[in-house]
């Protein structure tokens, strides 16, 4: 024990641990309270559709040279999960159908790309640390602490602002379009601040495990809550301890962040279960 | 001035009409009720007067201070709403969002105009309950509480009765007539003939264009109602007059 705090504290005084442990908790719980949202309207997998769409922009930006791929990412991101949110509602073809197709061919193209346009020697490396998170939560900078903590700052306070808003249209769309609330535009800016914390999230877990960090806190916390706003606050909660304890943990056995991370979502996830089942029919609201 | 009138309006979506010449009008007070079968466009018909969807001809008129969106709904359950975390008051509150414009939160007014319709379905007691957990009945009457957050004058219900049983069948359409009779105008969209037959005022009965409108008595003696009855092979058909 004694032993592990000293680790800890060992590792605690390089300032990039630090950035990667308020990157992570910033980044965690913003990702778990939209999750509530996209799990409910069944669009869980959205967040592996707009990863692997960031995959595909971030190739592209590597073949083209761009020092700063952010500027092209984040706005592609963005498109695409407005036509992902948006777009799936009107055509022919349903909502998942539109996120795996988009999903796969910016995957393929990604891939593609990096094959052959590579500039490293290391592809299989690249294209691995890219999918499963890589040591570059590790290697943040000042700059991009800064980045992160403005925008999750900027979507903690637009949640807040909407909350009400939200709750109304992810329950029932047509009754609050029908009441004159402006669907259309709370949708849009769902979808960009989700877009946001997926080009976000994916240099903490990589982009196959980010449908994790959005869905695992809300169907923990729906075993046990019965009423949104207790599940909401609860599965920030949970998103906050497992990224915390995810961490840390890859840490002190040297095991790979992001997996980390996920296998903690996964044993709450089990444990929430479990109560939720202990409590059964009993009242908890 | 009438709260809806309805001029020579097509239905349809995506350019394709479905339904031609609909005309009726809506008073204060009023309990019409929609009937005719599947595909001839009543939900088409409901989307287009809660202003869901833009008429492919003709005109939706709103008087009498109805404005845009005064007009209380109560849609058919959503898959999304059967495992959806909501308490009953959550629910019911959010009906008076459209009261808040850009203020984020709800005010106290608020909460007591929602505390007011719960008291009215007389769900009061359920209000801390989650909402899937509740019977059928009881969700319907949750979100008739939501409508009438939303709306006082005039009420759309799109199949309330929809997989309710018997019983609570009819206890939902006589709280419904109880609205009416409180003044509240009912336009209701049901495949169920005998009840509308029964408690509305006036019947709206659609086809490919609409067959009748007007009075429940005149509709009772039409022939229309007399093939449509014959049409029926349920036993009680008849002998509801």
């Amino acid at each position: 024990m004694n032993e592990m705090m000293e680790t800890l504290s060992f590792y605690f005084s390089y300032p990039f641990v630090r950035y990667a442990l308020i990157v992570g908790v910033l980044i965690s719980l913003c990702a778990s309270l939209l999750g509530v949202t996209l799990v409910l309207k069944r669009f869980s997998y959205i967040g592996d559709g707009l990863s692997h769409v960031a995959f595909g922009v971030m190739a592209v930006a590597g073949v083209l040279g761009l020092s700063d791929n952010m500027m092209l990412v984040l706005p592609v991101t963005v498109a695409a999960a407005v036509l992902m949110l948006q777009g799936g509602q009107k055509t022919k073809m349903n909502g998942d159908a539109v996120i795996a197709m988009i999903s796969v061919t910016s995957l393929a193209v990604g891939y593609f790309l990096m094959n052959v346009f590579s500039t490293s020697s290391n592809i299989s490396g690249d294209v691995c640390s890219t999918l499963f998170g890589s040591t570059s939560i590790l290697t943040l900078k000042m700059k991009d602490v800064w980045l992160c903590i403005i925008l999750a700052v900027i979507v903690l306070a637009v949640y807040v602002i909407f909350y009400n808003k939200i709750f109304a249209i992810t329950f029932d769309e047509n009754f609050a379009r029908a009441t004159g609330i402006r669907a259309g535009l709370y949708n849009f800016v769902t979808a960009v601040i989700i877009a946001v914390i997926i080009v976000l999230a994916m240099n903490l877990v990589g982009s196959l495990l980010i449908s994790a960090l959005v869905v695992f806190p809300a169907l923990s916390s729906m075993q046990i809550f019965k009423n949104f706003r207790s599940v909401v606050v609860c599965s920030g909660v949970l998103s906050v301890c497992c990224a915390l304890t995810g961490i840390l943990l890859s840490i002190l056995a040297s095991t790979p962040v992001g997996a980390t991370i996920v296998l903690a979502d996964f044993v709450v996830f089990l444990i929430c279960c479990l109560i939720g089942k202990i409590l059964g029919g009993a009242k908890s609201c | 001035m009438s709260y809806i009138i309805c001029k020579d309006v097509t239905l349809g979506y995506e350019g394709k009409a479905i339904s031609h010449h609909v005309n009726f009008t809506v008073n204060a007070g009023d309990y019409l009720c929609v009937v005719g079968e599947n595909g001839v466009g009543k939900s088409t018909l409901v989307k287009t007067i809660l202003n869901l969807r833009k008429p492919l001809g003709g005109e939706i008129i709103r008087g009498d201070g109805i404005k845009e969106y005064e007009i209380g709904y109560l849609p058919q359950q959503t898959m999304v709403q059967r495992d959806f975390p909501a308490s009953v008051w959550e629910v019911v509150l959010s009906g008076c969002l459209n009261r808040c414009g850009w203020r984020p939160f709800y005010t106290s007014g608020e909460k007591a105009i929602c505390e007011e319709n719960l008291v009215r379905m007389q769900i009061e007691d359920l209000k801390n309950r989650c909402y899937r957990e509740l019977s059928g009945g009881q969700q319907q009457r949750v979100l008739l509480a939501r409508a009438l957050c939303a709306a006082q004058k005039i009420l759309l219900l799109d199949e309330p009765v929809a997989g309710l049983d018997p019983r609570v069948t009819v206890e939902m359409y006589e709280l419904i007539q109880k609205l009416n009779q409180e003044g509240i105008t009912i336009i209701m969209v049901s495949h169920d003939i005998h009840a509308a037959v029964r408690y509305a005022t006036h019947i709206l009965h659609m086809d490919n264009q609409p067959l009748f409108f007007g009075k429940t008595e005149d509709y009772v003696n039409s022939s229309i109602y007399q093939s449509f009855m014959g049409k029926e092979t349920l036993p009680e058909g008849g002998s509801r007059e």
